[in-house]
């Protein structure tokens, strides 16, 4: 097996994500330019008119090339597992000189960037493993500024569902326009502290538009999507109708005790990419 | 109203913005996030002149290519970070025109009223666009120090914008307006 030629794959799925935004993001972003007025137009439009430049000229989106965040899923009968790991992280390194990226990890005590887009648990990786012999990779480089704007509400479970969702919208409002609105949200409840999180980030992997398959959480999800693009926050926060242009919600069982939230917020620049690398080491990237 | 502005603008004109306008820049300006904002207010003296120049919140991604720095992506940062230092650093250079996203805070709102300065949003994570805006990089302070998002950098722009006057040199902020 090449794994160097792999390498290259893991280049090309980051400079995808990078550089072009799915079809799904840019179709809500273009439905938001139609219902869009005044500064709230000017702003889609920039963003409209970017993401155009970005993809011609090969260049990141956004200066800020996020943390470089990966949801693997691996057949067990992949040959070559034991490699994956090495192969993603000198895949990482080497977008970094030649996407560019920008260099963004900083350890945490001393303030010294690694330069290269790792360190410590970084480029951060998230293992499954399922029938047959691919490895399906989705790249989700996450930026700092909608990442900051996470939060996790350990809710009385006396509050229900209604002080969840109260919780989510006032969030987001206090957020404002921080995480680059228009954004898509993603909801955890319950699981534990940590695994609400979680469920709210992996959310963020369905497709913009695509309603929850559970319709009870499909009707949390619409109406999360209205009281928060009700707040007239708008994008950048500069007034206007759209602050989401999609809110997903996933649940886990709670403790009895306990109803973790979770939120994790991505900004409009909602970028992912996939790559399927076969047991023969071919590749692609879509 | 939509203006096309020369760096270093004058009072008279950075007066005349009101929230919602919308303005062009044509100049230089600086880049500074919260690290540079720190070590400038610490210094006694810089080598260059940021009075000149539009101070931008960006941690720009650069490229260096046959000797010459180049911006490849280079929208705006969240600018809230930098509350704490915003006032005096108005005040100790004489910024007229702040270039960020997300907004700011009581205390710059106070000082962009006191110096006559205004604080523009450029659209958040429209680097590529703004790359497409630089023609030159003229310089760049502190990298080693600081790395590439932090350092402070110098960049020859034309037409820059849309930038969206948030809160202007009168009080008003449309932050403010959209909260109540
Ligand atoms: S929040 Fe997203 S779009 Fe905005 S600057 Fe950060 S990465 Fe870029």
């Amino acid at each position: 097996m090449d794994f160097e030629d792999i390498e290259n794959g893991i280049v090309e799925l980051i400079r995808k994500a990078e550089t072009e935004l799915p079809k799904d993001v840019v179709n809500s972003l273009k439905k938001a330019y139609e219902i869009e007025e005044g500064v709230a137009k000017t702003q889609i439009d920039a963003i409209l008119t970017n993401i155009d430049l970005a993809k011609k000229s090969k260049r990141p989106m956004c200066q800020d090339t996020g943390i470089q965040t990966f949801f693997v899923t691996v057949g067990k009968d992949f040959p070559h597992i034991e490699k994956l790991n090495e192969i993603i992280l000198n895949g990482v390194k080497k977008a970094t000189k030649e996407i560019p990226l920008r260099p963004n990890t900083v350890d945490p005590l001393t303030n010294e960037n690694h330069k290269d887009n790792t360190g410590l648990q970084i480029p951060y990786i998230t293992w499954e493993f399922s029938e047959g012999s691919d490895v399906k990779i989705t790249a989700l480089p996450k930026g700092g500024g909608s990442e900051n704007m996470s939060k996790l509400g350990m809710l009385k479970p006396g509050v229900g569902i209604e002080g969840v969702k109260d919780f989510v919208v006032e969030e987001m409002i206090k957020a404002a326009g921080n995480p680059c609105p228009p954004t898509v949200v993603g909801v955890g409840i319950g699981g534990g502290a940590d695994l609400s999180l979680k469920l709210g980030k992996k959310s963020l992997l369905r497709p913009v538009g695509e309603r929850h398959k559970d319709k009870t959480i499909a009707k949390i999800e619409e109406e999360l999507i209205k009281r928060i693009n009700a707040s007239g926050i708008g994008p950048m926060g500069l007034g206007g109708k759209t602050t989401v242009l999609d809110v997903h919600v996933e649940k886990a069982h709670r403790h009895p005790a306990s109803l973790p939230v979770g939120i994790a917020v991505q900004c409009w620049a909602d970028r992912r990419a996939n790559m399927i690398i076969h047991s023969d080491g071919s590749w692609e990237v879509k | 109203m939509e203006y096309h502005l020369n760096i270093p603008a004058d009072k008279e004109q950075i007066k005349k913005l009101k929230v919602g306008d919308i303005i062009y820049v044509t100049g230089k300006v600086f880049t500074a996030r919260d690290e540079a904002h720190h070590m400038m207010l610490e210094k006694d003296k810089i080598s260059f002149d940021p009075a000149e120049m539009a101070l931008f919140h960006c941690g720009p991604l650069m490229k260096k290519e046959n000797g010459k720095w180049q911006a490849v992506s280079a929208g705006p940062t969240t600018s809230s970070r930098m509350e704490i230092f915003e006032d005096k650093f108005i005040e100790k250079f004489g910024i007229g025109i702040i270039i960020g996203k997300g907004g700011m805070g009581e205390r710059t709102e106070k000082a962009l009223q006191k110096y006559t300065c205004v604080y523009t949003s450029y659209t958040g994570g429209a680097g590529a666009l703004a790359a497409d805006k630089i023609e030159e990089v003229l310089g760049v302070y502190w990298l080693e120090e600081l790395g590439m998002p932090e350092a402070a950098w110098i960049f020859k722009v034309k037409e820059f914008g849309p930038l969206v006057v948030a809160i202007d040199s009168h009080g008003e902020s449309i932050y403010r307006n959209i909260k109540k």
